[in-house]
């Protein structure tokens, strides 16, 4: 039976890891996500979740506690923001080579200076590299489900590798919604206990995370690229037993407009619906209009991007961030890598917008649009990086 | 030895086998190997007791010996000898 239960991202966020009935949480408050946080400590100290809580001194130990707890066997989850994140950027790499299995809620938060605590994507962009699958939610109901999803993707043994569900720092961590929830006993129908591999086991020793030199070091990188790109058709295994467990579905793409779109949008988390509002009123004015938001960021959903932008001839790449010095922000930067060897590609634009919090209104995207078909009228970019919602 | 690719290790980089450090022979880094000269030594087996491999071997009536296999050439047991006994020969 449905039940819909109002609750903002964070608390829909720790609802579900309560649910998923991890072992052990070590984590350290930060805005935005601190409510996830002191409502786990709360589950656990009230007895209503059976896990250890591990309250560290810095990020930096939190993520250090989850590597070994989930080497020892324990399905783990941890969440951060910002600052925190990038204090845990030494242990991200480690996490993610040992072919830990964390779970990670990350409420989008932009860098400092000056100190901000609103919505940037710098920190989940500043994870990109470091070998973690990155999911992306664009409404508190897709943080609920997104969070079971992640569990079951980082733990399937085609997979193993850490997993980080992004949610918009305040625009969904603080805002309430109806969220569709799982009754408990649902959920082990979908999310079963975790089987580890490689546990810590006495009577079986290894060792984990030995020195590496010039003679296996670059296998081992080798072995988890690999591994990496070979996780995609099981992350889409799950969300296809997702769909079949709870009638949601979800694919690493969403698009509207797309089978005969001229100009797009490509985006990333809450700002999605906001553009596919104006799609829908471009496309009632009989605009050949579009817009792709990526529930998968990593690994990057490479063919499906190709795709989707046949035939399109502008796009705008929407980064809510900024890659200082490159030749584009960062998501610009992997749809540019994604189709530089296509014939018949679209031009690209990037637009820098939303950062620290800033409103993505709907006219800002109406500019957006505006700007994406004089790029397709003229078949040049007049600017290759566009800000918008700045003042000049 | 014959080195595995990339599809054939395990993952996670994990030694599935406990104590295997032993087959590394960490020797191949040195440049400048230790050289003992017995008839100087006088058995105070500073060298045995400051060697961080350990690869200075101690033998009955306390005579030393080096482990060529594990001996990195780092040198500190040249620089503990009391009575100069130990030599730092290059290898290059």
């Amino acid at each position: 039976m449905a039940r819909i239960v109002g609750m903002n991202g964070d608390t829909a966020v720790a609802y579900a890891v309560k649910q998923a009935d991890v072992d052990v949480i070590a984590a350290y408050p930060i805005t935005p996500q601190t409510i996830i946080v002191e409502k786990l400590s709360e589950y656990v100290n009230n007895g209503e979740l059976n896990a250890a809580y591990v309250p560290v001194e810095s990020e930096h130990s939190a993520l250090s506690a989850c590597v070994g707890a989930s080497l020892a066997g324990a399905r783990v989850f941890t969440a951060t923001a910002s600052q925190g994140l990038a204090l845990m950027y030494e242990i991200l790499y480690i996490a993610s080579s040992l072919r830990t299995t964390i779970v990670m809620a990350l409420g989008n938060r932009a860098f400092s200076a000056p100190i901000n605590i609103h919505c940037s994507h710098d920190d989940a962009y500043a994870a990109r590299d470091a070998g973690w699958i990155e999911l992306f939610a664009e409404n508190v109901q897709e943080a609920y489900d997104l969070t079971f999803q992640a569990f079951r993707i980082a733990e399937d043994k085609n997979v193993l590798f850490p997993t980080i569900v992004n949610l918009d720092g305040f625009i969904l961590t603080h805002s309430v919604e109806g969220v569709n929830v799982f009754e408990d006993e649902e959920i082990p129908k979908f999310l079963p206990p975790k089987e580890p591999v490689n546990p810590i086991d006495p009577e079986k020793p290894i060792s984990y995370g030995p020195l590496d030199l010039f003679d296996y070091y670059i296998e081992h990188k080798k072995q988890q690229a690999e591994a990496l790109k070979a996780s995609y058709p099981h992350i889409l295994k799950v969300f296809e037993e997702f769909r079949e467990f709870s009638g949601r579905s979800y694919k690493p793409l969403k698009t509207l407009g797309m089978e005969d779109a001229e100009v797009a949008v490509i985006v990333l988390g809450s700002a999605a619906g906001t553009v596919r509002d104006v799609v829908r009123k471009l496309r009632e004015k009989g605009e050949k209009a579009g817009v792709v938001s990526l529930t998968l960021y990593r690994p990057f959903p490479q063919e499906e991007l190709v795709k989707v932008l046949k035939g399109v001839k502008a796009v705008a790449v929407m980064d809510r961030s900024y890659s200082y010095g490159s030749p584009g922000a960062q998501l610009f930067m992997d749809v540019a890598a994604t189709l530089i060897n296509v014939k018949d590609k679209p031009l690209l634009f990037n637009v820098i917008y939303g950062l620290g919090g800033r409103d993505l209104k709907p006219e800002h995207v109406v500019q957006v649009f505006e700007q994406a078909k004089k790029v397709a009228k003229e078949g040049e970019v007049p600017e290759k990086e566009v800000w918008i919602g700045v003042r000049e | 030895m014959k080195y595995k690719t990339w599809k054939d290790l395990p993952i996670g980089a994990v030694i599935p086998e406990p104590g295997n450090s032993v087959e590394y022979k960490t020797g191949t880094w040195r440049t400048f190997k230790p050289v003992i000269d017995q008839d100087k030594c006088i058995k105070c087996l500073l060298c045995w007791v400051s060697c961080p491999e350990p690869s200075i071997r101690r033998h009955e009536g306390d005579r030393v010996s080096v482990d060529y296999d594990f001996c990195k050439g780092c040198g500190i047991c040249a620089n503990i000898c009391p009575v100069k006994a130990i030599e730092m020969v290059s290898e290059l």
